[in-house]
């Protein structure tokens, strides 16, 4: 469903226009490729337009920022802060609070529907890379009113006193400044973590690997703990080494889902493995997919919701929240492994003796490759070839 | 065992001294059975200690009986002459093999490097000349075999006339049919060596291929499974699965003319629940009836009911069609003398045959989807290819050439030899067992099979001695006796498992044949090292993917594959290619020994079923009926009751 101020993930749109912001682009996108994200809409900055330029909010907000001396940081936070909350007090227009009830509650779950309310800064703002995981996030929200106040929150969020200086810094006008918001279905993750599509040990992009825990993918994300560790064969999608860790906490949606908690892992699924064998194919299929979709290694954020809800196939259902481009392995030059090169006679009798050491042969002209020196490269740089 | 040395972890260092291991109480004597060049001996207790020794029950799972040491004699010196004699493998020289307390011990036998260096210019030349000329020698090949097969089913151990007959005594022949006999039985096992030596004469460069291919693949992509390089390199359209689809098209024609019933009533079905008692058929011998017309058994019955349908006479001819040469198919693995062939036994065949007609009934598809597995084998193929940069994919793709075109022989000469030589072979020594029974020389038809071959060669002797001088034999009165005697040995080793190896293990093994062939690699002896896991979990080789769980089901012999249920996981020490009928009806397997190249493996790979080979112990650990759940994607299985 799609009217000028909301656009559902799955509508096809295209994520190229700035209406959307870049992180709701993405959600567009991998959508549209058929991956299995969780649904939601886009709140566009037509919606954000409106509520700055229905009554005269931008020249207020204008006025207050006018004449900054971003160096003097008490005054910068107190201005901040008075802009925040203009933006936060001014009534929503009506028009705009429509489209949001009417998309959320098409959400489902009789309008109850635990969503995130994520900002979706434009990429031209300059901020969106360099401040990813400024602007708000607000998990949980529950009710098409909840909603509208967490997207006036996420509006705001433009307007730190750190956001004004880094604009103010880089010659940035406060004057076009745009926000789109996105909302999606909250997942209710009993495990969640992250999949790489290529070995970070040694850069094998025949391999994909899993990181992943109970509950939220929160703490994996950002390294607060210790988390299962699966080391998947990417053409078989069979895991070849698995490391279950001790897992004493996780991150969890309140009972009345309204907040998050940490709280301990019980004594029989500490040292359990959180994702089943299943899961583990699962998983990988699905970092796979998003590779092969964007044609380049990806950092994926992944989870299974605690309700299980299995693929028409059967398999277990593995939810993406997020990827981004991988980019320590895949842009460092590749080394050279240890492969006795050619085949036929001579490959299998350097293959032979290699294998119990013997010192390399100089197998005379006839043989088409030479192997000097081939078999004692380092053994943790492997060529895995070229994207 | 329990004044091993064990490190810190519990593991122990080495494995227990042939010498030092107890025989069984009833078994003391069972050194008296066997060749003395197969055994341990005390004089040489020195260089036997400082060998590594690997159980090859692979091959053997079972006890040997004294005649049945020819199979490993024969295979040691057979593979050991086409590495050191014929094309000089640098890095190795053959295997060793010995028997003790029943099982079958084998130790590869290295090559010093710079021996090794010398034997490099020959290597290329000779190896070369026969990957170079691959596919006309193998043709050469086949019609060796054939010949041999065909001599070896002209022997004939016919009973010994009363007098020569008169018309030698024209032509002055001057020799008796003793003379005959004796040099029957002589060139019974010299076919039976000739045939050996055919086995291994590409079979050993047949590995080395692949090796050059499975190393080069562990380098580019680390920790590849196994699995993965045996299913770029596999054929799916292979001799050794011919039996099977012959069956399977046997099971269609049935349904086509509309005989079904004449399948599934007349004979108790194998699914059908009490249709055999546990043992029942290993207890008796292997029903010789010459042909697939009418005779003793059930089998007989159903083939002679079939003939009196309409359209009975059609089938009929495709089952004889079929059956020569593809029923020269044993339930074993050709090792033992009796194993049963489906050839001589029509109820094994109709048995699976019926088990398919049902499957059909209930609309399942029975055959191997061959498309399907074409797809799959170049999907992964151009997966692990795309990874590699240009220069790498043109080595990758040269050895993966190679190792394709000599791996049809590795899996089907297993047919040739295996499966149809020593059927005909063991067919030969049970008709010279029957002959010499009926003399006197043993109570039961098979008991020549308690005598090494040596020992069965002076029972002939005796026994034509006798009938040219014309006295009694000595053979009625010393064999009976002796016989019993070793039959009591053999039962009580049988109820012992082998130790997985003996003495102390090499740091690593780096042997090539003793890894391609065997699946023995440094990780497999650590294990065996390890022990038992002391929770509900065993670990093997992730043969085959898939998770399954359901009551296990041990077999132990391929007598006992009659017992296996529908939704059981079979559980065996090992497994043979022919027990592939029953892997429709199968959740899983789960086998004590064995690679991802093993047969079990490459079988449930073909019928897409979960497989964990090599678990060591899961045929002594797990109990029949007990549930249990195979993960042949991790190399598990999960006992679900413990007890």
């Amino acid at each position: 469903m799609n009217c000028m101020y909301t656009i559902t993930f799955d509508s096809g749109a295209d994520a190229a226009t700035a209406r959307v912001g870049g992180k709701c682009a993405g959600l567009l996108t991998m959508t549209a490729a058929g991956l299995p994200v969780p649904p939601g809409f886009v709140l566009t900055t037509d919606a954000f337009d409106a509520l700055l330029d229905g009554g005269g909010l931008r020249a207020e907000i204008e006025t207050v920022l006018a004449g900054i001396d971003v160096t003097d940081t008490a005054d910068t936070e107190a201005r901040a802060a008075e802009v925040r909350r203009l933006v936060t007090e001014r009534p929503v227009p009506s028009s705009v609070a429509a489209a949001v009830t009417s998309a959320y509650q098409a959400l489902g779950e009789d309008g109850d529907t635990p969503v995130a309310v994520r900002s979706s800064a434009r990429t031209e703002d300059l901020s969106a890379m360099s401040f990813a995981g400024q602007y708000d996030t607000h998990l949980w929200v529950r009710g098409a009113d909840a909603v509208l106040d967490a997207v006036r929150g996420c509006w705001a969020s433009l307007w730190t006193a750190r956001g004004i200086s880094y604009r103010t810094a880089r010659g940035v006008s406060e004057r076009g400044l745009a926000m789109a918001v996105g909302v999606q279905r909250m997942v209710d993750a009993r495990t969640a973590g992250v999949a790489l599509t290529l070995n970070p040990s040694d850069g094998d992009r025949s391999k994909v690997v899993i990181d992943a825990a109970w509950g939220l993918g929160g703490p994996v994300v950002s390294g607060e703990m210790t988390p299962d560790h699966y080391v998947v064969d990417k053409v078989l999608l069979v895991p070849v080494r698995t490391t279950v860790a001790r897992k004493h906490q996780e991150l969890v949606a309140a009972p009345d889902r309204g907040t998050l908690v940490r709280r301990a892992v019980e004594n029989a699924r500490q040292e359990a493995a959180c994702l089943a064998s299943a899961e583990v194919t699962a998983v990988a299929r699905l970092a796979k997919a998003v590779e092969s979709h964007y044609g380049c290694p990806q950092d994926i954020e992944w989870a299974i919701d605690r309700a299980p809800a299995p693929l028409p196939d059967g398999s277990p259902r593995v939810l993406l929240l997020q990827t981004r481009p991988e980019t320590v392995w895949s842009s460092r030059p590749r080394t050279s492994v240890e492969v006795v090169p050619g085949a036929g006679v001579s490959s299998i009798v350097e293959t032979m003796l290699g294998l119990r050491g013997d010192p390399p042969r100089d197998l005379g002209p006839d043989t088409a490759h030479p192997t000097k020196g081939r078999r004692h490269g380092d053994p943790a740089a492997h060529d895995i070839g070229s994207t | 065992m329990a004044t091993q040395p064990r490190t810190t972890s519990g593991a122990r260092r080495t494995f227990p001294s042939p010498h030092e291991l107890p025989a069984p109480a009833g078994a003391e004597d069972w050194r008296s059975l066997y060749p003395y060049s197969v055994l341990f001996q005390p004089e040489r207790r020195a260089a036997d200690e400082a060998a590594f020794w690997f159980c090859d029950s692979q091959h053997w799972p079972t006890v040997l009986k004294p005649f049945e040491t020819i199979g490993p004699e024969l295979a040691a010196k057979c593979l050991g002459q086409f590495n050191t004699r014929h094309f000089l493998v640098p890095p190795a020289s053959g295997i060793e093999c010995r028997v003790h307390l029943g099982y079958v011990y084998l130790s590869p036998i290295s090559v010093p490097p710079e021996e090794a260096a010398a034997r490099v210019p020959e290597f290329l030349r000779r190896a070369g000349y026969y990957f170079e000329h691959w596919d006309a020698l193998l043709d050469n090949w086949k019609r060796k075999v054939l010949a041999t097969i065909r001599e070896l089913e002209a022997i004939r151990f016919a009973e010994l006339p009363d007098a020569q007959p008169y018309e030698e005594i024209e032509r002055g022949v001057g020799l008796d049919a003793a003379d005959a006999l004796l040099g029957d039985y002589d060139r019974l096992l010299a076919l039976c060596h000739r045939a050996w030596q055919y086995h291994f004469e590409f079979l050993n460069l047949g590995y080395a291929a692949y090796l050059d291919l499975f190393q080069a693949c562990r380098q580019w992509f680390p920790d590849i499974p196994d699995q993965g390089i045996s299913a770029m390199v596999q054929g799916v359209d292979m001799e050794l699965f011919r039996p099977d689809d012959e069956l399977k098209r046997l099971a269609e024609l049935a349904v086509e003319l509309g005989l079904e019933e004449l399948l599934t009533s007349s004979a108790p079905g194998f699914s059908a629940p009490g249709s055999s008692a546990p043992g029942s058929v290993r207890a008796g011998e292997p029903p010789s009836g010459p042909g697939p017309g009418p005779g003793p058994g059930p089998g007989h019955d159903t083939l002679a009911a079939i003939a009196r349908a309409p359209q009975g006479g059609v089938w009929l001819d495709a089952w004889e069609a079929a059956r020569d040469p593809w029923f020269n198919f044993t339930s074993g693995n050709g090792f033992y003398s009796d194993d049963r062939y489906w050839r001589d036994d029509p109820e094994l065949p109709l048995g699976y045959i019926r088990d398919y007609v049902r499957r059909l009934r209930r609309g399942e598809r029975i055959g191997r989807r061959l498309a399907e597995l074409v797809s799959e084998r170049d999907r992964i193929t151009g997966e692990y290819a795309a990874l590699l940069d240009p220069g790498r994919r043109a080595d990758f793709e040269a050895k993966l050439r190679l190792a394709r075109q000599v791996y049809p022989y590795v899996e089907n000469h297993n047919f040739y030899i295996e499966h149809w030589t020593m059927g005909v072979f063991w067919r030969k020594v049970r008709q010279l067992s029957a002959l010499l029974q009926r003399a006197g020389f043993w109570p039961g038809e098979n008991d020549m099979l308690y005598l090494t071959r040596d020992e069965a060669r002076g029972a002939l002797f005796d026994f034509a001695a006798a009938w040219a001088q014309g006295s009694a034999p000595i053979g009625p009165a010393y064999w009976p006796p002796e016989v019993e005697r070793r039959r009591r040995i053999v039962e009580v080793l049988a109820t012992r498992r082998p130790q997985p190896a003996l003495n102390r293990p090499p740091e690593a093994v780096t042997e090539p044949f003793s890894i391609m062939l065997w699946g023995i690699t440094s990780e497999r002896v650590r294990s065996w090292l390890a022990g038992p896991t002391t929770g509900g979990d065993l670990t093997g080789m992730a043969a085959s993917p898939g998770c399954a769980d359901g009551p296990a089901r041990i077999v132990h012999s391929p007598a006992e594959l009659d017992l296996v249920r529908d939704g059981e996981i079979l559980v065996a020490p090992v497994t043979a290619p022919s027990w592939a009928p029953v892997f429709g009806r199968i959740r899983a397997t789960v086998t004590d020994i064995g690679g991802v190249m093993s047969h079990a493996a490459i079988v449930c790979r073909e019928y897409s079923l979960p497989a964990v080979t090599g678990t060591g112990t899961a045929s002594t650990r797990i109990r029949t009926g007990q549930r249990i759940r195979v993960d042949g994607t991790a190399g598990t299985v999960t006992l679900l009751d413990l007890d």
